[in-house]
């Protein structure tokens, strides 16, 4: 067990807590799928209007409107306002955009639901979007400098002159790719070593990942996503996941991402516990008590607090994706709570090792005590409790989106147990991001 | 330029002149509803077939409160012209009849009426409910009527519409306001040849005083089923014109199109499979966050055709269970619930395929004419709640079902018809959002067709 937390100050001395009242997202597509065609602010466009609309928002103005993409195009640079300005929201509505890789999306909702809750807006939404399909490509670095030393030139001889270092090598453009600048290696790479580190086998990886297609197909089935999803460009459902995946099945799968610096450990990942790159966007309504009740909205859930936090994965220190390792403990200690005081558990699923490495590392003692300074480890907890309507495997995971659509997930499960129960419930939200990056959050119904 | 190339020719100035050579029948332009339309765009004539005649002089007052030239002599010169210059209606009281000699005062005004009724003009016929009479001369009278108006619907020109309204003995001039104004107004541009009865369903009760006719819905909160596109789409519209907050209705496949429509009239989206077993909580839970519900359109439906010999299980049960039973299980709710508000409206759409049969339609057609089967028993359920029930049955109406449709049936549905075209998602929608208003709470337990008066089954 973790140790008994100390009274330290919590977000609970905040004036009030923001409320979720609802979402809406596009389903998810496969990267150069359902959305090739569709640019970051048409599926944020199209996310909003659908809001929106289950909303009866047409005309209004919210306080503050804040999203954000990891991969923008430089013209994208007012993304948000942009999607606001040909949505059916209000012209008026304020924006801003935000990135913070995979945890935007719950960045933002952050920012709105610390606005709400010093009473500086009392109607926000966050959201975020993402395409792999439609991505930015740079001209290259090369090219890019004698551009602009043409451009400096303030005569034709000095056009000319800069003009002349151009190369043919130039003409090969810069394309995003998923690689951490400052190590060269893939997020996979990373992953594999962190996996190898924690001794993750691939049958509990696979297990992860059938629990989260089995889950979310169930999900669908029971009209789930009825009130928190839109169909776009002809898909209604996201298009990553596949009902009937097995653990026997996912077993099949080819490994990939041989860790390195672990000879004797195998290839454990595949494409099948491991996100994939996808198109899609998320957006989330937050708004004081007083705000929906006006409106006769429902409340889901309140936003209680959240940590963000980083690691040093550069020197080896620590894992790239671990950070949420650090930010729970913190989180929890503020909030007076233990690993185990949830209901439910939303995880989103980088590469199912990502979050078993995770798990792992607060049930280890020398973990729990080196890294975060406990006696006594987190410890585990119910993993009944987890992703129970899938999550990140199965329904893709369009960068800075996820937040968006992990927030009023938690939001609605935490709803429909406080109306079956009569009693509220607690839920746990974590979310790794590139750059060695974490943003966690506590909600509440 | 609409898709009905025939209608698109013979309205074209050389077209019209071929169509007259050769003799083609004629399409008339229908004039249609706009904000701010008068009720009549000329004058209009007024008979009385009997001096128990109970109707005239509610007519009279409504027309000449809004400033309507009326005559009560169907020869009379009108608006500075002559005896036979065009009028905008010819409406008759043909109440009080007390036997089939009273007929011919009906014919007497009616014949010049037929001669100057102007183009989109309104020819309604006001009478005695034929079930109230004992008297076997009165009843064959009374019942009389309608073969009048039927055969007279079929010889009118120029959009010109022929319709006959029954008037139970228990409704009196108030009673009839807002069924006068829909058959005289340009709402009623493709009800035509039909009957409706008023105040037939004991117990109603409600007001037409204070209507701002503009608005009628003005206040009311409204759930439109399958909302996303088609007639649906144009029942949204159309109530939010008339002053209605709208819910939107559709199945969660549709949703995208949904949010279009739910965000063109300030409306809300809500994507709801309504045969689901929480369906009707849902919608219940839902229109709490406007206080409550007024008005419910049943417009969602489906066809899944075949040949009853082709016929599958599956395919029988889904129709049946969107197009009825969806709507017997959502009634339920809504009569238990006092979120459904005293002086609610419950509004269904049943088909033409229910009333006169389609090959390939049986569930379809089960269905619809089930749906009238629903109406005749829930009208008088309602009464306690002040709330009433309807159903409009339409036939041929241009939409993107129709538009695929062969060419051969397509042209035979919309050539069939006294109108010889098909109507428009909003004369079905014109429709419904009468049934919908506070004003019309003396109409109960009735189907009207939406048909240009279409043969099949007429």
């Amino acid at each position: 067990m973790a140790p008994t937390p100390s009274s330290a100050p919590s977000s609970r001395s905040l004036p009030r807590r923001a409320a979720v009242v609802g979402a809406n997202r596009i389903p998810f597509a496969r990267s150069n799928g359902a959305y090739a065609r569709a640019s970051n602010q048409d599926m944020l466009t199209a996310a909003l209007d659908g809001l929106v609309a289950r909303f009866g928002m047409a005309g209004e103005q919210v306080g503050e409107v804040v999203s954000g993409a990891v991969l923008k195009k430089s013209s994208d640079f007012n993304l948000t306002r942009e999607a606001v300005l040909g949505s059916r929201l209000a012209a008026s509505t304020p924006t801003y955009d935000v990135q913070q890789a995979c945890g935007t999306s719950l960045q933002t909702t952050l920012l709105i639901a610390n606005k709400i809750a010093l009473g500086q807006i009392e109607s926000g939404i966050a959201a975020g979007v993402d395409t792999t399909s439609d991505a930015p490509i740079e001209v290259n670095e090369g090219l890019r400098g004698v551009l602009l030393a043409a451009n400096r030139a303030t005569s034709t001889a000095g056009i000319l002159k800069a003009l002349a270092g151009l190369r043919p090598g130039q003409i090969v453009p810069e394309i995003p790719a998923n690689r951490e600048p400052r190590t060269g290696m893939s997020m996979g790479e990373h992953a594999a070593q962190t996996a190898a580190a924690w001794q993750i086998s691939r049958r509990a990886q696979d297990e992860i990942a059938a629990a989260s297609h089995q889950n979310l197909a169930k999900a669908y089935d029971r009209g789930f996503f009825d009130d928190l999803m839109t169909p776009y460009l002809g898909l209604t459902k996201d298009d990553n996941l596949r009902a009937d995946s097995t653990v026997e099945g996912l077993a099949k799968l080819k490994p990939v991402f041989k860790p390195a610096g672990y000879p004797d450990t195998e290839a454990t990942m595949t494409a099948a516990n491991s996100t994939p790159l996808t198109d899609g966007a998320a957006t989330v309504l937050l708004a004081s008590d007083e705000w929906a009740a006006e409106r006769g909205l429902p409340v889901l859930a309140h936003f209680v607090d959240a940590e963000t936090s980083a690691v040093d994965y550069v020197h080896g220190d620590e894992g790239l994706l671990m950070a949420p390792a650090y930010a729970v403990p913190r989180l929890l200690e503020r909030n007076g709570l233990t690993l185990q005081d949830f209901d439910f558990y939303e995880f989103h699923e980088a590469f199912a090792s990502t979050i078993l490495a995770t798990f792992a590392a607060w049930e280890d003692p020398i973990f729990c005590k080196e890294k975060l300074g406990y006696d006594e480890p987190l410890g585990s907890f119910d993993r009944s409790k987890l992703n129970v309507v899938g999550s990140s495997l199965a329904t893709g995971h369009p960068f800075a989106a996820t937040g968006a659509r992990i927030v009023p997930t938690l939001a609605k499960l935490l709803h429909e147990k406080s109306r079956r129960d009569g009693s509220g419930g607690r839920g746990l939200i974590s979310i790794c991001a590139a750059g060695g990056q974490g943003v966690v959050a506590i909600l509440e119904a | 330029m609409s898709n009905d190339w025939y209608s698109d020719f013979v309205n074209s100035s050389i077209g019209r002149t071929i169509a007259g050579q050769v003799g083609l029948p004629p399409v008339p332009r229908l004039r249609r509803y706009e904000p701010g339309q008068p009720l009549l765009s000329g004058p209009a004539l007024l008979g009385t077939a009997t001096a128990d005649g109970r109707v005239a002089k509610v007519v009279r007052s409504l027309l000449t409160d809004l400033g309507i030239e009326v005559h009560d002599d169907p020869n009379a010169p009108v608006g500075g012209g002559s005896s036979t210059s065009k009028v905008a209606a010819g409406i008759i009281d043909a109440t009080g009849l007390s036997g089939p000699m009273d007929l011919a005062e009906i014919q007497a005004f009616l014949t010049p009426v037929m001669r100057r009724i102007g183009p989109s003009g309104r020819v309604l016929v006001v009478g005695d409910v034929p079930a109230e009479a004992t008297a076997p001369a009165v009843r064959a009278a009374r019942r009389a009527l309608e073969g009048l108006v039927r055969s007279a619907a079929k010889e009118a020109r120029d959009g010109a519409t022929v319709n006959l309204v029954h008037v139970a003995d228990d409704a009196v001039g108030a009673d009839l306001e807002s069924t006068l104004r829909f058959f005289l107004s340009s709402r009623s541009a493709f009800v035509h040849g039909q009957r409706l009865d008023v105040g037939t369903v004991p117990g109603f009760s409600g007001s037409s005083q204070h209507v701002d006719w503009d608005k009628p819905l003005a206040g009311r909160t409204a759930v439109v089923t399958g909302a996303a596109r088609g007639i649906g789409a144009t029942v949204a519209a159309t109530l939010r014109r008339d002053g209605a907050t709208v819910i939107c209705v559709d199945v969660p496949a549709s949703g995208d199109a949904l949010a279009r429509t739910a965000n063109d009239i300030g409306g809300s989206a809500l994507q709801l499979d309504i045969t689901a077993d929480h369906a009707p909580a849902t919608l219940l839970e839902h229109a709490q966050r406007h206080g409550g519900l007024d008005v419910v359109v049943h417009n969602a439906g489906i066809t899944r055709d075949k040949l009853l010999a082709n016929q599958d299980r599956d395919r029988w049960n889904s129709v049946i269970a969107v197009n009825l039973e969806s709507q017997l299980k959502i009634n339920d709710a809504l009569l238990a619930s006092d979120v459904f508000h005293r002086g609610g409206r419950i509004v269904t759409v049943s088909s033409m395929a229910g009333i006169a049969g389609n090959r390939g339609q049986t569930a379809y057609g089960a269905s619809k004419a089930g749906v009238i089967g629903m109406v005749d028993a829930t009208a008088p359920l309602l009464v306690e709640k002040d709330a009433t029930i309807n159903a409009v049955a339409p036939g041929f109406i241009e939409t993107a079902m129709t538009k695929a449709m062969p060419v051969g049936t397509r042209e035979a549905g919309r050539r069939l018809s006294s109108m010889t075209q098909g109507g428009l998602p909003v004369d079905v929608a014109e429709t419904i959002a009468w049934f919908a208003q506070g004003a019309s709470y003396a109409v109960n337990g009735q189907v009207l067709r939406v048909d240009g008066q279409n043969y099949l089954g007429a």
